[in-house]
């Protein structure tokens, strides 16, 4: 055994070697050669934050999940207007309102030439709700699912749930032999010390498929050959680097050393339009950006009215609502690129969006209000915000704080780094904020997620409602969000869904800002389709 | 000498576990890395239970002491983002940070000496008066703007050398890449060695003009130009050879603070080195690399000082006597 073993090991040194000389050969070849024979249709694209594990279930973010989306595949897809399309599903039915049966689609390979079968779907039904998965949430914990034929997968639930498939477009199947000789059955998680080299490999469906990844640094992908659709790309090649530096990444546009990039900073959008060979793409994300008070404690901090809370009065809500010009905030601090939304969702998101309306900018009202609340001369509160999560974040607060001056309200502005930003607002903090700004995209782009995640009653440790940092509460919001969560009769859920926005926006128990915009840079020879939820899709990209 | 020399040792050490024990401190102030490592739907029991399994909530000096037990075998754990070691990670980029800080250091040399030669020799020319011009700029710019300002006008306008990255490295026995190789890396290197290196590029030439004018006025010099010896024979056998003493000292310091600085230059040129891989932890709490990258720095620093500490020693015999007589 012992004497094998050690055989093995030194023919692969040798090999390593071998190799290792070759590629230096190969590389210096390349260098002589020179390198412009091989960018005919190579894609390189920038992106302001890094992609590190390449196992699907580590992170539940957009970007990674949107990157893998080009190498792996869900059950369902989202075409370019976000519709859900069949995916790895070729078609669904709901068999009873507990039974979901799914048909999947026959010839799918994945890049490692095995086949994709429901033992596929199964296994990965089982990985993504474990323990160490971040995309728990993708799946029922409860749910049973049995695989009637090699191509046919059935879903028992133990409540309906209309939306059980909304977010299957970034849930990955995986291959379960793959994953058992590779060791990685249990997903990376954020804790795992020695997460071993399978984290750092990819092997999806998809139409391209990952040739090298050095987190941090660069990641290539190739078109996959075999993939069973049919490419609307002319892509041999993407390249993908962070560039974390806004100056330097629209610097890198500009002169020609990348075709893409996101995002693109909206003061340097003039500058990408102006340039012949750029141009910006923008267009409204589904993020909306909202401010929150904090209606859980019963004293504020940071104020200088002590014994109550003026939070707990909607008058002073509601002067601060209308003491905010929100089409001063989207000329001067968005230039021109932010919907104000009179809701805590996207309008794109809500088919009941257009029966409601922001209240109008009245700073006169809201003196009258704050008046009547008893504070006339308005009073001082603490204000939290970050400075590098959002659009323009931190003006937007100063926009706010000088406009609820007005108002005679002092509001002392805190505004930092997004690590620490959360790390004060969020539960470990203590949810230590009295007046803050945050952003939230629904994972689902459904109802249920904002009304329970931003509005839902919450404890101390943030359970009910964990990005409720003000603890805003209401009973009836509640009772709403449980009918609406088993409903599956889509009119009245969305009857329900808007009874419940009516109390929100009655209460004022947020302030609804905008929906941020998209904005990317590229090169005027690339065409790609920039879908709303901001992930960059190779496969609807064109290299002219 | 040698009790000297362990006399220092230990203090360089004693300066090791000071750094990192400072360093330890601020990361209480630098956020919260659960929050970066997980996505939005994660509950607050779950990144409780991440938190606790990281050991984030145990006390700081334990902490610490688990770090500094590790650290001594050099095992500085798993890059919370990147999910790998992070020896193994910084050793990945040293060689995209050493590389730059060498042909900084170079340019700072090649271009520094000449020109403060020049200005010491003739002090009232149009040029010279340009070259100390040029050295202010050297001096009063910040290094983000010398960067974004080569970028725009050489990348962006000229179109003459990329405007970010190393361009395309060649691996060396599968330890080293280096871009000195290809066309590309040898281009890629221009702009972020001219960003790093002006700052000790002015350095140097001031210093090298200081040098000159002074030993130029000294009598070896008029007793060489009293013998008939060229201009030339003076200027650079006598003279120059006379000044780099104090030249090759600050540059053998400087290049400390140059791998150290590193980290601003290589952040506007999106250089993969140790210093990006520092900044990006510092963004996303990444503490083990910010622990290490830390550490990795103090060392090399204590290390420059120790040597030139014995350096000095072997110099000097009165530090020699002092060192003895205790």
């Amino acid at each position: 055994m012992g004497d094998t073993s050690t055989m093995i090991r030194r023919t692969k040194s040798m090999l390593a070697k071998r190799t290792r000389r070759v590629a230096l050969v190969a590389g210096l070849a390349a260098a002589l050669a020179g390198t412009t024979a091989a960018q005919a249709e190579t894609l390189r694209f920038a992106f302001q934050g890094t992609l590190n594990a390449l196992d699907p279930y580590t992170l539940n973010e957009t970007f990674s999940l949107g990157m893998f989306g080009n190498v792996f595949e869900g059950l369902t897809k989202r075409d370019k207007d976000l519709k859900i399309i069949p995916g790895l599903a070729e078609s669904w039915e709901q068999v009873d309102p507990l039974t979901w049966r799914f048909h999947l689609r026959q010839g799918v390979k994945f890049a490692n030439g095995n086949d994709f079968n429901a033992d596929d779907v199964i296994f990965s039904a089982e990985r993504v709700r474990a323990e160490s998965s971040d995309l728990k949430t993708r799946i029922p914990a409860d749910s049973e699912w049995i695989k009637i034929d090699d191509y046919t997968v059935e879903v028992k639930l133990k409540s309906p749930n209309p939306i059980l498939h909304y977010e299957w477009d970034t849930w990955y199947m995986m291959d379960k032999e793959w994953a058992e000789a590779e060791g990685a059955v249990e997903p990376v998680s954020a804790k795992d010390t020695n997460p071993g080299p399978a984290a750092f490999k990819a092997n999806g469906t998809g139409p391209f498929k990952i040739v090298s990844h050095e987190p941090g640094v660069k990641t290539v992908f190739e078109p996959n050959e075999d993939w069973w659709g049919t490419p609307e790309h002319n892509l041999t090649q993407v390249v993908f680097t962070p560039i974390a530096s806004d100056g330097t990444r629209v610097a890198a546009l500009l002169a020609g050393d990348v075709d893409l990039i996101d995002p693109v900073p909206v003061q340097d959008i003039p500058r990408v339009e102006a340039d012949p060979n750029a141009d910006a793409l923008t267009g409204p994300e589904l993020r909306v950006i909202h401010l929150g008070f904090n209606q859980f404690r019963d004293e504020l901090p940071t104020s200088d009215i002590k014994g109550k809370n003026p939070f707990h009065d909607v008058r002073v809500r509601k002067a601060f609502y209308q003491a905010l010009d929100l089409d001063a905030i989207k000329q001067r601090v968005m230039r021109g690129l932010s919907t104000p939304v009179p809701l805590l969702i996207a309008n794109e998101l809500f088919e009941g969006a257009g029966d409601f309306e922001r209240l109008p900018y009245d700073p006169e009202a809201a003196k009258q209000l704050l008046a009547e609340a008893g504070y006339p001369d308005g009073f001082t509160v603490g204000m939290d915000c970050p400075n590098d999560r959002y659009v323009n974040d931190e003006a937007i607060c100063q926009a706010a704080v000088s406009m609820l001056a007005r108002i005679g309200v002092k509001v002392n502005l805190n505004a930092q780094p997004k690590a620490q930003y959360f790390a004060k607002v969020l539960a470990p903090g203590g949810y230590d904020t009295d007046f803050y700004l945050l952003g939230w995209t629904p994972g689902s782009f459904d109802s249920w997620n904002v009304l329970t995640n931003l509005a839902g009653c919450r404890d101390e440790t943030g359970k009910g409602g964990p990005f409720n940092l003000g603890g805003y509460c209401s009973e009836e919001v509640d009772a709403l969000a449980a009918q609406i969560v088993s409903e599956n009769d889509p009119e009245k859920r969305n009857d329900l869904i808007k009874q419940a926005y009516t109390i929100l926006t009655d209460e004022v128990s947020h302030i609804p800002l905008h929906q941020q915009s998209l904005a990317w840079g590229k090169r005027s020879n690339v065409e790609i389709v920039q879908r709303a939820d901001n992930q960059v899709l190779f496969y609807w990209a064109k290299v002219n | 000498m040698i009790a000297f020399a362990i006399r220092r040792l230990f203090q360089a050490l004693g300066v090791m576990i000071v750094v990192a024990l400072i360093s330890f401190m601020m990361f209480r102030f630098v956020g919260d890395p659960v929050n970066q490592l997980v996505g939005v739907d994660t509950s607050p029991a779950q990144r409780e239970a991440l938190r606790q399994a990281l050991g984030l909530n145990d006390p700081v000096l334990l902490q610490f002491a688990r770090f500094v037990a590790k650290a001594a075998q050099f095992d500085f754990g798993i890059s919370y983002q990147f999910k790998q070691p992070v020896a193994s990670l910084i050793a990945s980029r040293l060689p995209a940070t050493l590389e730059l800080s060498f042909m900084s250091a170079l340019f700072a040399l090649a271009v520094g000496v000449p020109m403060g030669v020049y200005t010491g020799l003739y002090r009232n020319t149009l040029l010279a008066r340009a070259f100390l011009a040029i050295s202010l700029i050297g001096v009063s710019l910040p290094t983000f703007l010398i960067g974004i300002l080569l970028i725009f006008i050489v990348s962006v306008n000229l179109g003459w050398l990329p405007s970010f990255g190393r361009g395309d490295v060649v691996s060396i026995g599968g330890v080293w890449t280096t871009g000195l190789l290809t066309k590309s890396g040898l281009q890629s290197l221009v702009l972020p060695s001219i960003t790093l290196g002006l700052f000790q590029m002015t350095l140097i030439m001031r210093l090298v003009r200081g040098e000159m004018m002074e030993v130029l006025r000294t009598d070896y010099i008029k007793f060489a130009r009293a013998r008939g010896l060229s201009r030339r024979a003076i200027n650079f056998g006598h003279a120059l050879k006379n000044t780099l003493v104090p030249v090759i000292t600050i540059t053998g310091l400087q290049l400390g603070s140059i791998i150290a600085f590193a980290v601003i230059t290589e952040t506007v040129f999106q250089w993969p080195g140790m210093g990006l891989l520092f900044l990006q932890a510092v963004q996303n709490v990444d503490i083990p690399i910010m622990a290490a990258y830390l550490l990795l720095i103090a060392f090399l620093f204590v290390v420059i000082n120790f040597i030139v500490d014995l350096l000095y020693v072997a110099v000097d015999p009165r530090i020699r006597l002092d060192g003895a007589a205790r």
